[in-house]
């Protein structure tokens, strides 16, 4: 409700900077993009049509604004003057025109005056001792639950009617709000590392303002400010309107508007062109500060944050990014029939500069019982893998495969109703943060039992009752009592584990656990683990274990699929993985990480170069420019990969080449400074 | 080329009632020249504890000495330096890196004499010196690591704090920035506190490691041994923790596991009510709820007169299979 | 909670732990810190209305009066009006008047300001509450829906249609808005009234001014607030527990776009109390909103400053209710409140 401060309170919640993405435009081609969309270029356009009214009109058309034909008094619309006359004759369109420059000079002042006073008292906490800073943040507490309308009411009985003081009223009115927002901003500013960095380094606080707080919050200030230019100009018409704004012999739209409406019976065009000016006017400033907010990436509670294609790639890039590594094997068909398997699975996102895909033919099996792991870093593609398999992906990522059943029943077909007990019972899946996972409203046990309550039938009683036996099942002290409790009286192990009993609730043949305890502390780590364990051989219940931490998926999985770019590079037993692994990236993977019998003596091997842009992936092998091995076949032809008849498979064009204890390929120990380039 | 000192250090945070204490009376020294790993859990205020020593926050209760001399609360361009986690948020996106670092070299420095030491800086963490124009935004996240640590040094430093440097690097990118403080540490002497919740990588870059537990010092002492050889509880359970490490696989065919089971699921502690008498009790697989007889830990808090300084009522003695 | 020792009574020892439970909770905590800002806030209020008639500069009783008025008569109305007195001691006397439910007599009629008020309140407050009803009942279906209907990018079409339509209304005011409305029903078809207060169709066309602006506005943060909460890790767990979507929009994602809407309908009320003062005036109401404008225009000072209070006094209490309310839904947050 930004449109002006006499609506409501102007921006019910701060415009603020969102977090930044690695690879950004200046801030001049991203301000020149805006005007590339559709609503920005229009919205602009009408911006600079008014701004060049309110510089012009008067000086072309003053004179046929003011010039008096009393044989023409109170007409309506003609051919002579296309709005009409008002009661000294005067044309009405002309005066309109030249309207403009003092109701958006007025505004323009007003919201000024708003800004620079709304900047000072906003900082002021962050110059100000610890005392004082408080006291301004609470008047200005006090100050924003009044809206606007009424304080500039306040302000107009103290400053007068009339233009000053309706400006210095409206600005006045104004600044609470812009404080607010700067103070919000810079609180977010200064939280962030390199202030406490610069003040580690000794920056006065002074400096600090200027130099790191203001220009990080410059941006969304201006497009705050240009929205608000909007709400001024209306708040200053509606003063006029009501007659404490501009006086006689003065005229502004709000002046012009009340001049009609006495005589809108007769004489509507007369209210109503002022009118359609207010609201043109007001929605070109709105529309351009909220299009220029959604082109350089900040987020307004009155907008949209990105195009919804952008918003998917760059979802697609952080899925991809989150992802490290999906171990995932061929072989595990104990009793001839897998619990999972997939052929050719490729996820695919529209992206700006064509489709990206983040996933690519992924082909693996999991068998009953069996424990899998995906191992893989950045753009690798494995969370979006397992999101894949189970049918999490939303539009507009698009799922296709050769082949993705589980437990024998073809996923791809059929609708989501038709799936929906099978993968409500027989799959669970496990996500990274247990932090918000869960419903912050609803109570855990109510969140468990509505499992059993939609899948299973059973009745709201007996649905707790199962929900309390599988929170004890995971280890839960206190089941009952917990089961009560709501999901932040919890701690970070427990909503894991409690999220692995609501996977139980159905009887899961499979549980996909994405990244289970990468946010979790190393000793709740062992616990989950454990658990996990210990809930597959009970049960032999299937396990698809993602994570990035090679370490783990090695003491829990009995096979490991590592993945890089999207494709499956490796298949191979995980007690192999030190040992036997033939990809260059495996070897080198596994080499990199430090564990506890890293020789102290030498630098750590180093991969060199970055992991790949999904957005970007080569021709050919996507780990070629990172390979000591690689030669020109590798960069043209992408390797399938080959099963080797004992269950192992591997992509690599020079796999046979590798052998056990040679020194890793691929993973270079740093010797010397400046000893090769692309450093990470 | 100083020693630090954290001499009975506390800093507490919020009111009377309902605050909490995050590091209580810790006494860790980081000796000159040395880098000592702080090692520890969320809760256990290692964290802090630097952020303290830097003066982002503000002691409760203690001091903090550089060589015998307590340092200024207030920060300043001090001569104990940080180097923080997030590497995207460590630098103003709108300053250049060159800038970012000449903003931490001593005042007075005058503007060619800035530009000579910024690229010397950027050589030193193996950067090109014309990368100083570049804004972070164009780096990736194992360069701006290297960025931090320039601008760590430009002050001239005699301690530097290396907070969870790497844990949100990609894993094939940490073993360059770990091979880099080495090398820098060696080559300046700067005494350094390495925190980090990663055994191994602490393993790799510290010749001592103090372990921290809901704001006590538990456990400290040369790496080599503290590893080989843990005294306290907790560390053990640390180590054991670490996933597919040897003392893993001694634990996991263990038949002395339910011994532990009352203590296997137990969960982390709340530092806002730490538990009476020894804090690790209610987790401690030699505590209380294994062995009944131990009621001392419910009671009296361990002193640490112990090997490594270990804070257990029952360090060094251990119990046969509890371990 | 209590175990029955010998000799004790369960119940007496069951009371007693439960009252000294409730004088710690943090329920008791919250209400004593949310009364204490009302109290404060209200008293910079009162301080704030007293002294928006000394920071004028010049005389207000002569500017009420004009400038021909004899001097002995501003000099009389001075005294009356006790301005010649220190001015701490006016405070004391204002704040005791506010207290007492004197509010002073109106310059120009002599009446006192609380009959005025008296009789000014319940029209505008009708209107208000009416309009915010209204607001409400079109806003949030509309922006649920469209925020169900959208998500993940879908339906394009439709969100570039709400999205015009709703920027398009949010940005016209509401006293334009009016002027338009008694333009078309008014003039050219002539079914409503168009001024006065007179009967139930004479509240349709200023409450339709008065809410249609911000339900449009509310509508769309409304869609905005549904698409994030949509995206959210727990409504991804809903749909892994592969629950009907009715359920999921209405048990999962909706409550928790709750805490929002709530806010913002407070903030929406208060912006509708203000939006009357415009609403009034266009339709000729027989309300605060009139009488403050037409008050200020003739400089009778006690009027207005009566009429900010209420005004004032009306959005602080607005305020109250929706921290209650949201105290009292989200379970986090009367923890979270310091």
């Amino acid at each position: 409700m930004t449109t002006s401060p006499l609506h409501a309170d102007p921006a019910p919640g701060p415009t603020a900077v969102g977090a930044a993405p690695p690879r950004r435009s200046t801030g001049a081609r991203r301000w020149l993009a805006v005007l590339r969309t559709p609503v920005g270029a229009g919205a602009g356009a009408l911006l600079a049509l008014v701004l060049l009214l309110a510089v012009l009109a008067p000086l072309l058309f003053s004179g046929r604004a003011e010039a008096v034909d009393t044989d023409h008094v109170l007409e309506g619309a003609s051919a002579a003057h296309w709005v009409g006359t008002d009661n000294l004759g005067r044309d009405l369109f002309f005066r309109v025109l030249v309207a403009t420059r003092l109701t958006v000079g007025l505004a323009l002042l007003a919201t000024l005056i708003a800004v620079v006073v709304g900047i000072v008292l906003g900082t002021a906490p962050l110059l100000l001792g610890r005392r004082a800073g408080r006291l301004v943040v609470a008047a200005v507490d006090i100050a924003v639950a009044f809206p606007g309308l009424l304080l500039a009411l306040f302000f107009a009985v103290v400053f007068g009617v009339g233009m000053t003081g309706s400006v210095l009223a409206i600005g006045f009115a104004g600044a609470p709000a812009f404080a607010r927002l700067t103070q919000t901003l810079a609180a977010g500013v200064a939280e962030r590392d390199f202030v406490a960095a610069a003040r580690v380094a000794g920056v006065g606080r002074v400096r600090l303002l200027l130099r790191h707080v203001l220009p990080n919050i410059g941006e969304p200030l201006v497009v705050n400010a240009t929205i608000g230019a909007g709400g001024a100009l209306l708040a200053f018409a509606g003063l006029s309107f009501l007659g404490l704004g501009v006086q006689a012999p003065a005229f502004d739209w709000g002046r012009l508007l009340q001049d009609g409406l006495s005589g809108i019976y007769v004489h509507p065009a007369a209210a109503l062109a002022p009118g359609v000016a207010i609201v043109v006017a007001g929605l070109a400033f709105n529309l351009f500060g909220e299009a220029v907010a959604k082109g350089i990436g900040l987020t307004t509670t009155a907008g949209v944050v990105r195009s919804p294609r952008r918003a998917a790639a760059a979802r697609a890039v952080q899925a991809a990014q989150a992802d490290q590594g999906q171990p995932g094997t061929d072989r595990g068909r104990r009793d001839g029939r897998p619990v999972l398997d997939v052929r050719d699975l490729t996820v695919t996102f529209p992206g700006a500069a064509g489709p990206v895909r983040p996933v690519r033919g992924v082909t693996f099996a999991v068998g009953a019982g069996e424990a899998v792991g995906v191992v893989g870093e950045s753009g690798s593609g494995k969370s979006l893998t397992a999101l894949a398999i189970a049918r999490l992906v939303e539009h507009p990522g698009h799922v296709s495969a050769g082949r993705l059943d589980l437990l024998g029943t073809d996923l791809r077909t059929g609708s989501e109703r038709s799936h929906r007990r099978l993968l409500g019972t027989s799959f669970a899946m496990v996500f990274q943060d247990p932090m918000t996972s869960f419903n912050p409203t609803q109570r855990i046990g109510r969140q468990l039992a509505e499992v059993a309550e939609q899948h299973s039938g059973l009745s709201r009683a007996r649905a707790l009752g199962r929900a309390v036996d599988r929170l004890r099942s995971v280890r839960i002290p206190a089941a009952e009592r917990r089961a009560r409790q709501y999901p932040h009286e919890f701690s970070g192990g427990m909503r894991q584990r409690a999220m692995i009993g609501m996977g139980l609730m159905g009887e899961p043949a499979l549980i996909v656990a994405d990244e289970p305890t990468t946010a979790l502390d190393v000793t709740v780590q062992r616990q989950v683990l454990d658990l996990l364990q210990s809930i597959r051989t009970a049960d032999d219940v299937a396990l698809l274990l993602i994570s990035h931490d090679v370490a783990v998926v090695r003491q829990v999985c009995d096979r490991v699929l590592v993945m890089y770019a999207g494709r499956v590079v490796e298949d191979l037993p995980a007690a192999e993985l030190t040992t036997a692994a033939r990809h260059p990236y495996t070897r080198a993977l596994v080499a990199s990480v430090p564990d506890m019998s890293v020789d102290l003596d030498r630098p750590l091997p180093v991969i060199p170069g970055r992991p790949v842009d999904p957005a970007h992936q080569p021709p050919g092998c996507a780990y070629a420019p990172r390979c000591p091995l690689a030669s020109r076949r590798c960069a043209e032809e992408d390797p399938d990969l080959v099963d080797d008849g004992n269950g192992r498979r591997v992509a690599c064009w020079h796999a046979s080449e590798v052998r056990a204890g040679d020194p890793t390929p691929g993973a270079v120990p740093v010797a010397a400074p400046g000893a090769i380039g692309g450093r990470a | 080329m100083s020693e630090l000192r954290f001499d009975g250090v506390s800093v507490r945070y919020g009111g009377r009632r309902r605050g909490m204490t995050a590091v209580d009376g810790v006494d860790l020294t980081v000796p000159e020249g040395t880098v000592v790993g702080l090692v520890g859990e969320s809760g256990s205020g290692k964290s802090t504890l630097a952020r303290a020593a830097v003066g982002l926050t503000p002691l409760s209760g203690g001091r903090v000495l550089l060589d015998g001399r307590p340092l200024p609360q207030r920060p300043g361009s001090r001569p104990v330096q940080m180097v923080f986690q997030d590497p995207y948020s460590s630098l103003d996106p709108r300053m250049s890196v060159g800038d970012s670092i000449g903003e931490a070299l001593p005042r007075g420095t005058r503007a060619g004499e800035r530009r000579r030491e910024v690229a010397r800086l950027l050589e030193l963490v193996e950067l090109d010196g014309d990368r100083a124009g570049a804004y972070p935004s164009q780096l990736s996240g194992g360069q701006r690591q290297r960025i931090a640590l320039a601008r760590a040094l430009a002050g001239r430093p005699e301690v530097i704090i290396a907070d969870e440097i790497t844990s949100a690097l990609d894993v094939s990118i940490q073993g360059a920035v770990l091979n880099l403080v080495r090398r820098l540490q060696r080559e300046t002497g700067t005494s350094m506190l390495f925190i980090s919740h990663n055994l191994a990588v602490v393993r790799y870059v510290a010749s001592e490691i103090a372990v921290m537990y809901l704001g006590r010092v538990v456990e400290h002492g040369p790496a080599a041994q503290v590893l080989a050889d843990p005294q306290h509880p907790y560390t053990r359970d640390l180590l054991a923790a670490v996933p597919d490490s040897a003392h893993a696989a001694q634990r996991v065919g263990d038949p002395a596991l339910s011994a532990v089971a009352a203590v296997a699921a137990a969960d982390p502690a709340d530092p806002h009510a730490p538990p009476p008498g020894c804090r690790y009790h209610p987790r401690c697989p030699i505590g209380p709820l294994v062995v009944p007889e131990r009621d001392v830990c419910r009671t009296e808090e361990p002193t640490v007169e112990h090997r490594h300084a270990a804070a257990c009522h029952f360090a060094p003695a251990l119990l046969r299979g509890g371990d | 909670m209590t175990s029955t020792t010998a000799g004790r009574e369960p119940a007496a020892e069951a009371r007693r732990d439960l009252a000294a439970e409730t004088l710690d909770s943090p329920w008791l905590r919250f209400a004593a810190r949310r009364a204490g800002r009302l109290v404060v806030s209200l008293w910079v209020l009162v301080t704030a209305s007293f002294l928006m008639i000394h920071l004028i500069p010049g005389d207000p009783v002569r500017g009420a009066l004009g400038p021909t008025a004899p001097a002995s008569l501003v000099a009389d109305r001075r005294a009356s009006l006790g301005l010649d007195d220190p001015i701490a001691l006016q405070y004391l006397h204002y704040l005791r008047g506010v207290l007492t439910g004197d509010l002073g007599t109106s310059l120009a009629t002599r009446q006192p300001v609380a009959d005025i008020i008296g009789q000014r309140l319940p029209p505008t407050a009708q209107m208000a509450v009416l309009a915010f009803v209204v607001a409400l009942s079109l806003a949030v279906p509309i922006g649920v829906l469209m925020g169900v209907v959208t998500r993940g990018g879908r339906a394009r079409g439709g969100e570039l249609a709400f999205s015009s339509a709703s920027v398009v209304l949010g940005a016209v005011p509401e006293f334009l808005l009016g002027v338009a409305l008694v333009y078309v029903f008014g003039i050219q078809v002539g079914w409503l009234p168009v001024a006065g207060r007179d009967g139930a169709a004479s509240y349709v066309l200023p409450v339709l001014s008065l809410a249609l602006g911000p339900a449009a506005a509310l509508a769309r943060i409304l869609r905005v607030e549904m698409l994030t909460v949509l995206r959210a890790d727990h409504v991804r767990t809903a749909r892994a527990k592969r629950l009907p979507a009715a359920r999921i929009y209405l048990r999962h994602a909706m409550p928790n776009a709750l805490t929002s809407t709530i806010t913002l309908g407070g903030l929406l009320l208060s912006a509708l109390i203000a939006g009357t003062v415009l609403v009034e005036n266009v339709f000729a109401w027989p309300g605060l909103g009139s009488t403050i404008v037409a008050s200020i225009l003739g400089k009778d000072y006690p009027v207005v400053q009566g009429i900010v209070l209420v005004y004032g006094a009306g959005v602080l209490l607005v305020n109250l209710a929706v921290d209650v309310v949201l105290a009292l839904l989200d379970p986090r947050s009367t923890i979270k409140d310091s």
